[in-house]
């Protein structure tokens, strides 16, 4: 397969970037975009040129660092995947790709399609973590946890942190990753002693670092690679009034 | 864990924000609905004698009064609340997408509530000086009607006739019109959206709560929408 890319090229956080042409020819249809990629920087070092500085890690959907938006969404077209879960073959031979990197105020741009995503190491410091200690491994048996309650909370705490949420919403809100971790701890019993505080905090957190407000506009859900549901963004709200309301 | 925050920046914070919209939002969608049962009442055959007893009582009833101060206090800090929320919410991407599809997953509406919340803050603008403070500060024309008890005459303002005269204008009209589509869009994601704000969403109820938000958006709209079209006709 070929196809014609167009990527950002920006030097560093300050310097003016501009999308960039470049063709690449014999793309196999089995390649993730990610190694498209490195064909694509393989090439241009042979050539002396600089290679397109991406964030990968685990290639298996894993790890969230693979953050690229791709023909005008995160993570690509396909539904409920990662960069490096995109496959060339969810492309048409000859098409334009375009690839920008995430954008918002509290991503800033490292360098090309490189994003710094330390403000949610930060949201997670100020409140997504429990002080309690929760034994060892045998332990775990000792605090039986409802089935319904160990669903909801395994499915939000499912989310990898990739950010993608905050990148295709048009607020660049963040609120679909802090709603996943406020309610993966408020579900279980571990997670109660700093509950009130947990959802204060963290939302706190979330607007100094600029992130907008949401007004469920569901882009998040439809373009999160692990389908966290805005049910958790209700719970996210609920946990916020209950800790105003009731002190 | 540190959560010593004033209140006042609780109601100001991100979700702050959207709860203060989420509830104005609300009360003025009671509010419609009240007002369009009003409303209705000049469709009836009768001269506008309804309407116009409707309107003699809403205008001096210390009650409504009360509640109306309050709802005009609403629409302002609705708008105020909701237009900081939006320009808040654009800064936080301050550079955009070269090449963006947010169509693929997310509705216009939704995108766009601070633009259909403008043209009905502007329309509510021209609405009030069209009736309400003619009802309340203009010269009205009386009319007699006979009451169908005793007989006896007795004289109303004929708030109708006032509606009426402003109907007959065409552009008026299609103004209305114009307006009602977008409080309809506004209305079809604002009041699913002001549900979830205040945490009401999970697989049992939010399926009801969207479809009570479609019809009431789209039914308020639709029948306020047809009373100046079908008034034009009448006079036209
Ligand atoms: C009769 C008039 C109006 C009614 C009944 C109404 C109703 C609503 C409702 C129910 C919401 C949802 C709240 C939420 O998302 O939590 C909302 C949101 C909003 N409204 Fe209004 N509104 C009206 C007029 C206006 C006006 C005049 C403006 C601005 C000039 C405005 C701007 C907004 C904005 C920016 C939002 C937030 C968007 C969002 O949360 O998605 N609205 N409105
Ligand atoms: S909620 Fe989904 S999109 Fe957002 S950071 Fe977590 S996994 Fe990524
Ligand atoms: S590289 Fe780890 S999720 Fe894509």
């Amino acid at each position: 397969m070929k196809f014609n890319l167009k990527i950002w090229r920006q030097k560093d956080a300050n310097a003016q970037g501009k999308l960039v042409d470049y063709k690449i020819d014999n793309v196999s249809e089995d390649m993730s975009l990610l190694e498209m990629m490195d064909v694509l920087n393989d090439q241009l070092v042979r050539k002396g040129e600089e290679p397109v500085a991406f964030d990968h890690d685990c290639r298996e959907g894993i790890c969230g660092m693979c953050s690229m938006y791709i023909n005008g969404r995160a993570h690509g077209p396909v539904k409920a995947s990662t960069t490096c879960q995109l496959y060339m073959r969810n492309f048409t031979d000859g098409e334009t790709i375009t690839i920008e990197p995430f954008r918002a105020g509290a991503f800033p741009i490292v360098r090309d399609l490189a994003v710094t995503r330390s403000a949610f190491d930060r949201i997670i410091a100020a409140g997504g973590f429990v002080s309690v200690s929760t034994g060892q491994a045998q332990d775990a048996n000792n605090t039986p946890i409802g089935k319904e309650e160990a669903d909801k909370a395994m499915d939000a705490a499912a989310c990898i942190g990739c950010g993608a949420c905050a990148a295709a919403c048009p607020n660049a809100s963040a609120m679909l990753f802090v709603s996943a971790k406020v309610a993966h701890l408020s579900l279980l019993p571990q997670g109660q002693v700093e509950r009130k505080e947990r959802a204060l905090a963290m939302i706190n957190q979330m607007d100094e670092e600029g992130f907008g407000s949401c007004t469920n506009i569901g882009a998040c859900e439809a373009e999160c690679p692990k389908e966290i549901s805005l049910e958790n963004i209700a719970r996210l709200n609920r946990e916020y009034l209950w800790a105003t309301v009731a002190k | 864990m540190q959560a010593d925050i004033s209140l006042g920046k609780r109601l100001t914070s991100s979700i702050g924000k959207k709860i203060v919209v989420a509830l104005t939002g609300l009360f003025l969608t009671l509010f419609l609905v009240v007002h369009l049962m009003g409303n209705l009442q000049l469709l009836k055959n009768d001269g506008g004698e309804a309407f116009n007893h409707y309107s003699e009582f809403m205008g001096h009833n210390p009650l409504i009064q009360t509640i109306s101060k309050v709802n005009f206090a609403f629409i302002l800090g609705h708008a105020i609340w909701g237009i900081f929320l939006a320009f808040k919410n654009r800064a936080a991407r301050p550079t955009r997408y070269a090449v963006n599809k947010p169509g693929a997953n997310s509705r216009w509406a939704s995108r766009n509530m601070a633009l259909l919340g403008t043209i009905v803050f502007v329309f509510i603008a021209i609405h009030l000086v069209n009736f309400y403070f003619t009802f309340h500060y203009g010269d009205i024309p009386t009319v007699d009607y006979r009451d169908a008890h005793s007989g006896e005459l007795f004289r109303v303002k004929d708030y109708a006739s006032v509606v009426q005269i402003g109907f007959q204008q065409l552009w008026i009209v299609a103004f209305y019109v114009v307006a009602m589509f977008a409080l309809a869009f506004h209305l079809s994601h604002g009041i699913q959206s002001a549900f979830q704000t205040l945490g009401a969403n999970n697989k049992e109820v939010s399926p009801t709560l969207k479809t009570i938000g479609y019809v009431l958006a789209y039914g308020l709209c639709a029948l306020f929408a047809i009373i100046p079209v079908i008034m034009y006709i009448q006079n036209s």
